[in-house]
C-alpha cells in the first residue's frame, strides 16, 4: 500500500478532476440524455475519487477531504487529459471520454490484481461501474469514428493521459472555483 | 455543436414501456431521443431500468407504433354510450329498494 499510495492519489486525482470537467454539461449537453448521462458519470467519477482519497488518507495521516480540496494547485496530480476544458465542444468531450476510459481500464485492471485486498477490492467495485462509462464510450466511439474532427481529436487527447508533469492554464479556474467554499471559512466542519 | 455531430435534431423518439413486477402489464414510462436502437436501449436503460425499478423494458421507435384515436360512432347508436346516464340517482334508488325488501324478509321470516 505504501508503494501505491503516489498512484493511488494520482487516481483519485483524476477521477475527482474529470468527475468535475463532466459535471460542466449539465444543462448543456447537445441533448437531454446525455445531459444525464454526463451528471450521472460525474457523480460516479466523483464517488470513486472520495473512496481512493479515503484509502489514501489512512496512509498518510491526513483526511479525504483535506486531500481533495486542501492541497495547492500544484501538488495535484492529475493527468492533462482531465484538465482541459472542452466545453463547449461535444466531439472532443467524446473523445476525451473514450481516451480516458481506455486507458482508466488497463489502470483498474493492474489493480484488481493488486496484492493489497483493499485495494484489489475496491478496483473490483469501481470497476463494475466504470464497466458502463466504458459501455456508453464505446457506443460514441462506433458512432463517431469515421469523423475526422473526431478522429483527429483521439489522435490528440490519447497521449495527454500520461502527461502529468505541470498543469494546463485552465486548470488554475478549475482549483479556485472547486476550493472556494472551504477556504471560505478555514477549518470549519460541514 | 449537437448538429455538427450529427446528434442534437436528428435523432428518432423511442417510446419506453417498463414492466415494474414479472407479469405485470407495460405501461408507458416516457420517451427518450436517440440516433439508433443502440443508443436508445443504453439510453432507456439509464433511465428506466438503472435504479432496479423495472424487471423489463419495450422500447420501440415512436413511428413504429400505430396510433388509433378516431373512433367514429358509425351508426349514431349513442344510446351505448354511458355518459350523462344518471347511473348515482338510480343506484341509490335501487340501494333502498334492496334495503327494504331486506327488512321485508327479515321481518317476514321473524
Amino acid at each position: 500500500m505504501k508503494k501505491q499510495v503516489h498512484k493511488i492519489l494520482e487516481m483519485a486525482d483524476d477521477e475527482l478532476i474529470l468527475g468535475w470537467r463532466n459535471s460542466e454539461w449539465t444543462g448543456i449537453a447537445p441533448l437531454l440524455e446525455e445531459d444525464a448521462a454526463f451528471a450521472s458519470s460525474a457523480q460516479n467519477e466523483s464517488g470513486h475519487a472520495r473512496a481512493w482519497y479515503e484509502l489514501a488518507a489512512r496512509e498518510l495521516d491526513t483526511t479525504a477531504d483535506e486531500l481533495a480540496f486542501d492541497r495547492q494547485p500544484e501538488e495535484y496530480r492529475c493527468s492533462t487529459l482531465v484538465q482541459l476544458r472542452l466545453v463547449p465542444d461535444w466531439g472532443r468531450t467524446i473523445a476525451r471520454h473514450c481516451a480516458y476510459e481506455r486507458a482508466d481500464r488497463a489502470r483498474i485492471e493492474a489493480l484488481k490484481q493488486s496484492g493489497d485486498a483493499e485495494v484489489a477490492g475496491l478496483a473490483a467495485k469501481i470497476d463494475r461501474e466504470e464497466a458502463y462509462h466504458r459501455m456508453h464510450a464505446e457506443m460514441w466511439f462506433e458512432r463517431l469514428k469515421d469523423e475526422p474532427r473526431f478522429s483527429a481529436a483521439l489522435e490528440e487527447l490519447e497521449p495527454l493521459f500520461d502527461v502529468r508533469e505541470e498543469h494546463v492554464p485552465e486548470f488554475a479556474a478549475l482549483w479556485e472555483e472547486m476550493t472556494m467554499v472551504r477556504r471560505s471559512v478555514a477549518g470549519a466542519t460541514w | 455543436m449537437g448538429a455538427a455531430c450529427g446528434v442534437g435534431g436528428s435523432g428518432l423518439i423511442y417510446e419506453v414501456f417498463r414492466q415494474e413486477r414479472k407479469g405485470q402489464a407495460f405501461a408507458h414510462a416516457g420517451s427518450v431521443e436517440a440516433p439508433n436502437d443502440e443508443f436508445a436501449e443504453a439510453y432507456a436503460r439509464e433511465q428506466y431500468g438503472r435504479r432496479g425499478e423495472s424487471t423489463a423494458l419495450w422500447i420501440a421507435p415512436r413511428d413504429s407504433l400505430h396510433e388509433i384515436e378516431d373512433f367514429v360512432d358509425e351508426l349514431g347508436r349513442n344510446y351505448h354510450r354511458v355518459d350523462g346516464y344518471p347511473l348515482k340517482e338510480k343506484l341509490g334508488k335501487a340501494r333502498e329498494l334492496a334495503a327494504k325488501s331486506a327488512d321485508a324478509l327479515s321481518a317476514g321470516s321473524g
